[in-house]
């Protein structure tokens, strides 16, 4: 199982909430996009298995020409081994979801389109400044369809300040409706240095409240199994056999190639991550450097990894997995939790396999961290 | 004998003792320019940081005046009330006092209750009116309160600054000329008194003592007198900056010795030195054991290191004989120790201490005072812990230890200052006015109250403008009952508490709000109650954490969020986990943070 990342850091406008890597200036596009070229070339033997899975995200991948995409995934094409059953996944926003585009994404091979739709609710759509309205999403899917791209996920955001439980059920059945056959479903965050961390921050916007989030949440995982799209991650949800393979691999701990400003990338032992600046970006590129971090990991780094993405899917963690790889017997070195979350019914074992339930789900964070191991410990 | 001049300093935390001292060393050329490093005399970090002396010095200056030369001992006292022996014996081991006051703020509590014991030990009274380079500086006020307190002549009172050095000069006159020489008999059997002592890792327990009568050498064998132990004397001398080493040191004199002792236990304060073969027909008056005020338990937070805190208490004690601690056992925290200390401030001064030297994390529970109980069957004991009161079916009383407490303040404060000691169940005994605007009062009031939150409340009400200073005065039958705190039903041993029936109730409230406050929301709900017995009388509700996960973890989110969740599970660590409720550290103490 191997991936590849390509981060595509530009977007149209900046929306309140997104603090990922992005400029909205197309300005430097070309030149970042042969840097990106260089790097694929540069990294073309961090990964000897076939590519599995090749994934643009962003950024807004979208609002690329249809032949910049091309020129990036020759590059991929002739310095790596691509799997002839490839996923290939491009992140997009429904005003870029042309006809026109979404045939020549089909051309090149795309085969699955991520979608953020966000909301079906110009309101909301409005407050979070995104760029298209709910008219538009909906084309979107129609276009994608269209095209033949029929493996679509759409991005959509709940606990927003405000929302009722009905415009949540209302967003929820239009995208049953609409046949999608994955859901990303994302509590609003609020991150720091974001427009709206700064209104959180000044009282001039209300913080997300958990009590709502919690039950938008939990009434989404019925409802959505409820129409055959089942939970399978904190924040995914697809019709079996349907789930991102790309991103079910970030998960499982399996590695992956980052190609791009702020890209981040994973070999097995040490993970890396570009620099979060085009300009600088691409002068170290074209010099031939990589403009990355290292981090190396330790055992206990790796297992903790291991328990934290685990136990935000569905799968769980397999207790035997860790006591193999990491020789951590969960069941008695964590005993007392372990028995406080199967009792309160936050968590359940099954074959030897520890999962969150839906009620656990919602605390994975705090779970996991519970069982983590801290370097000073050995 | 005649030229030797044995004197402390008096004075109120902050009125400058220290940076004065400091003028007198260099004057006298006892230190010179570069080892002037501010408050000579304070030589722990917790003591310059929290600007008290917390361990009283000495240190000998030579100074010639009118072409004779002359030896001045100056003894350092500790200017806290937890300290009071101590402070006695530092003033018995002199002739004379400097009574420094803050020409700023005028004389407070502290400073009287030392002064009166200075004059116990009539020693000579030099007053100085220090910080007069302040403009604030209130000369004539001030040197009239001095004058209506000790008689003096105003003359006979020294203007004086320790940052400019005002005075300097006139104060080593005043020692010299109005403090009487030493007295004693040089050939009679040695006769000194200990008044401190510190611990040195490489030579062990240094002791200071002051001689009254004879003289000791070097090698010879000596005994102490109140425990009874012998050693040799491998080292004694005289303290400059430095020890330094002589042969001998004779009546009226202040030296140290050295001689092998592991543990600050063995050496007393008050106790005497005399020598093996030709001792002393009796020992210096005024000696007393110094017994433990305050009582709590110190548990490691992570209880595996139970036996680190063992060691780092035996070597904190090493040079903290006031602290006594023997083991104990909690449901809710495990193996600990049940330590006692002087006071309030001690058992801080502790707990930071085995932070900041030992690296440990603990938690220090309910503070509390030593009560007497006695069964139905007439047998009597102490109780250390609440959890040691007998079942109340099998009690026929309880006795609490009173105080006699004085507060100095402001006329302005006196209504306030009253109710509050009225409210923590004290009795009026009197009301002095020391001059038109400042009033002493004098209370009864039960120790236990002391403990809690009362001298953040008396600095409140009176804006700072009022000092305490108590004595015990024995133990009184009280109406005390045992409020316990449960979470999610199970009581926590460590956070009980006896307190008067009266206040029970109201005191149940509100440590509950507190905890509520204290303890941080998690995976479930936590009920906090306070009962008396098996009787609820105050409940609230933590509730359960809804969400605690973040929405996205694709590639570029692991690191950051392994070490988000790596840094909160450290956060974790610190608390205690009492059944499956995390406490943090400071919920403990609770009881103390209460509005």
């Amino acid at each position: 199982m191997a991936g590849i990342y390509v981060h595509i850091p530009f977007c149209k406008q900046a929306c309140t909430y997104c603090d990922f890597h992005f400029s909205t200036s197309l300005k430097l596009a070309d030149r970042v996009i042969d840097a990106m070229v260089t790097e694929i070339k540069l990294r073309r033997d961090e990964i000897k298995s076939p590519l599995k899975t090749i994934y643009f995200g962003g950024g807004t991948p979208g609002i690329l020409e249809v032949s910049q995409i091309e020129k990036l995934l020759k590059a991929i094409q002739t310095h790596f081994d691509v799997h002839p059953d490839v996923e290939f996944t491009l992140e997009n926003n429904p005003d870029d979801t042309t006809q026109l585009k979404c045939q020549g994404w089909a051309d090149l091979g795309v085969n699955r389109l991520s979608i953020g739709i966000q909301s079906f609710s110009d309101w909301h759509l409005s407050w979070m400044n995104r760029a298209h309205n709910a008219a538009e999403a909906k084309m979107s899917i129609q276009n994608a369809i269209y095209s033949g791209i029929t493996n679509l996920n759409i991005d959509l955001i709940y606990g927003i300040p405000g929302m009722r439980k009905e415009s949540w059920e209302e967003n929820l059945s239009k995208a049953v409706d609409l046949g999608v056959k994955h859901i990303s479903a994302y509590c609003l965050t609020v991150e720091p240095g974001t427009v709206l961390g700064h209104l959180v921050n000044k009282g001039e916007e209300k913080p997300v409240d958990d009590e709502a989030a919690s039950e938008q949440f939990e009434f989404m995982v019925d409802f959505l199994e409820k129409h055959g799209i089942k939970q399978y991650e904190v924040s995914n949800f697809a019709v079996p056999g349907s789930e991102s393979r790309h991103n079910s691999a970030y998960w499982a701990g399996a590695a992956y190639t980052a190609i791009g400003p702020s890209a981040h990338g994973f070999t097995g032992h040490y993970r890396y991550w570009n620099i979060a600046n085009n300009a600088r970006y691409c002068q170290a590129i074209e010099s031939n450097k990589l403009p990355q971090t290292v981090e190396n990991l330790s055992r206990d780094e790796r297992y903790n990894e291991f328990v934290m993405t685990g136990l935000r899917t569905t799968k769980g963690i397999d207790l035997e997995r860790i006591k193999t790889n990491f020789n951590v017997d969960l069941r008695r070195e964590f005993e007392a939790k372990m028995k406080q979350i199967i009792e309160d019914g936050s968590a359940k074992i099954e074959n030897n396999i520890l999962s969150l339930t839906k009620k656990g789900m919602f605390l994975a964070d705090g779970i996991a961290a519970d069982f983590f191991i801290l370097e000073h410990e050995n | 004998m005649k030229n030797i001049r044995n004197f402390c300093i008096i004075a109120h935390i902050d009125h400058g003792k220290s940076t004065l001292a400091d003028r007198l060393l260099h004057y006298t050329g006892t230190i010179s320019d570069r080892d002037l490093q501010e408050q000579t005399l304070d030589d722990m970090d917790l003591e310059r940081e929290r600007g008290i002396t917390i361990k009283s010095h000495a240190i000998q200056m030579d100074y010639e005046f009118e072409g004779q030369p002359y030896t001045l001992n100056l003894i350092d006292t500790p200017g806290h009330v937890d300290f009071s022996y101590e402070v006695s014996r530092s003033i018995a081991a002199c002739e004379g006092a400097l009574l420094i006051v803050d020409a700023t703020q005028g004389i407070q509590a502290q400073t009287i209750s030392n002064l009166y014991l200075a004059l116990e030990h009539d020693l000579e009274i030099i007053p100085v009116l220090n910080k007069m380079d302040l403009d604030s500086a209130m000369a004539e006020e001030v040197t009239d309160q001095i004058v209506d307190l000790i008689g003096c002549d105003p003359e006979e009172v020294i203007p004086a600054s320790g940052k400019t050095g005002l005075g300097v000069e006139e104060i080593l006159k005043a020692v010299i000329e109005r403090v009487p020489a030493p007295e004693g008999d040089p050939e009679a059997p040695l006769q000194a008194m200990i008044f401190d002592s510190v611990f040195n890792s490489f030579r062990g327990i240094i002791a200071y003592f002051r001689i009254r009568n004879g003289k000791i050498k070097k090698g010879d064998e000596v005994k102490f007198v109140n425990t009874n132990k012998k050693y040799f004397a491998d080292e004694i001398g005289t303290l400059k900056l430095d020890m330094v080493a002589k042969k001998e040191v004779s009546t009226g004199d202040v030296g140290y010795i050295i001689s092998g002792i592991k543990r600050a236990k063995e050496v007393k304060v008050g106790d005497t030195i005399t020598l093996v073969n030709n001792p002393c027909a009796e020992a210096i008056k005024g000696f007393e054991d110094v017994k433990p005020m305050v009582f709590a338990g110190i548990y490691p937070v992570d209880t595996d290191e139970y036996e680190e805190l063992r060691a780092s208490l035996e070597k904190l004690q090493l040079n903290d004989a006031s602290l006594v601690y023997e083991p104990e056992s909690s449901a809710a925290l495990g193996f600990g120790f049940r330590c006692g200390f002087l006071g309030m401030l001690h058992m801080e001064i502790v707990q930071e201490r085995l932070e900041r030297e030992f690296n440990m994390t603990v938690i220090t529970t309910v503070p509390n005072v030593g009560y007497i109980a006695t069964t139905t069957d007439g047998q009597t004991f102490n109780v250390n812990n609440p959890s040691e009161l007998p079942d109340p079916s099998n009690m026929a009383k309880v006795e609490e230890p009173y105080i006699k407490a004085q507060v100095i303040t402001k006329s302005d404060f006196v209504g306030q200052v009253m109710n509050l000691c009225i409210e923590k169940r004290g009795i009026l005994k009197n009301q002095v006015y020391l001059t038109s605007d400042r009033v002493e009062i004098t209370f009864e009031l039960p120790l236990g109250e002391i403990v809690f939150d009362f001298y953040d409340k008396l600095k409140t009400l009176s804006k700072g403008y009022a000092s305490f200073d108590y004595h015990p005065i024995g133990h009184k039958e009280s109406k005390l009952v045992k409020l316990d705190i449960l979470l999610n039903g199970d009581q926590v041993d460590a956070l009980s508490a006896l307190i008067h029936r009266d206040n029970a109730y109201d005191l149940g409230k509100k440590i509950c709000a507190k905890l509520k406050e204290l303890i941080p929301r998690q995976q479930f709900e936590i009920a906090v109650q306070a009962a008396i017995g098996t009787k609820v009388i105050a409940r609230e509700t933590v509730r359960a954490l809804r969400k605690d996960v973040t929405a996205k973890c694709y590639g570029g989110d692991i690191t950051r969020k392994r070490k988000l969740l790596e840094k909160q599970k450290k956060g974790k660590k610190r608390m205690r986990q009492v059944g499956n409720v995390e406490v943090p550290q400071q919920a403990f103490l609770a009881v103390l943070q209460l509005d």
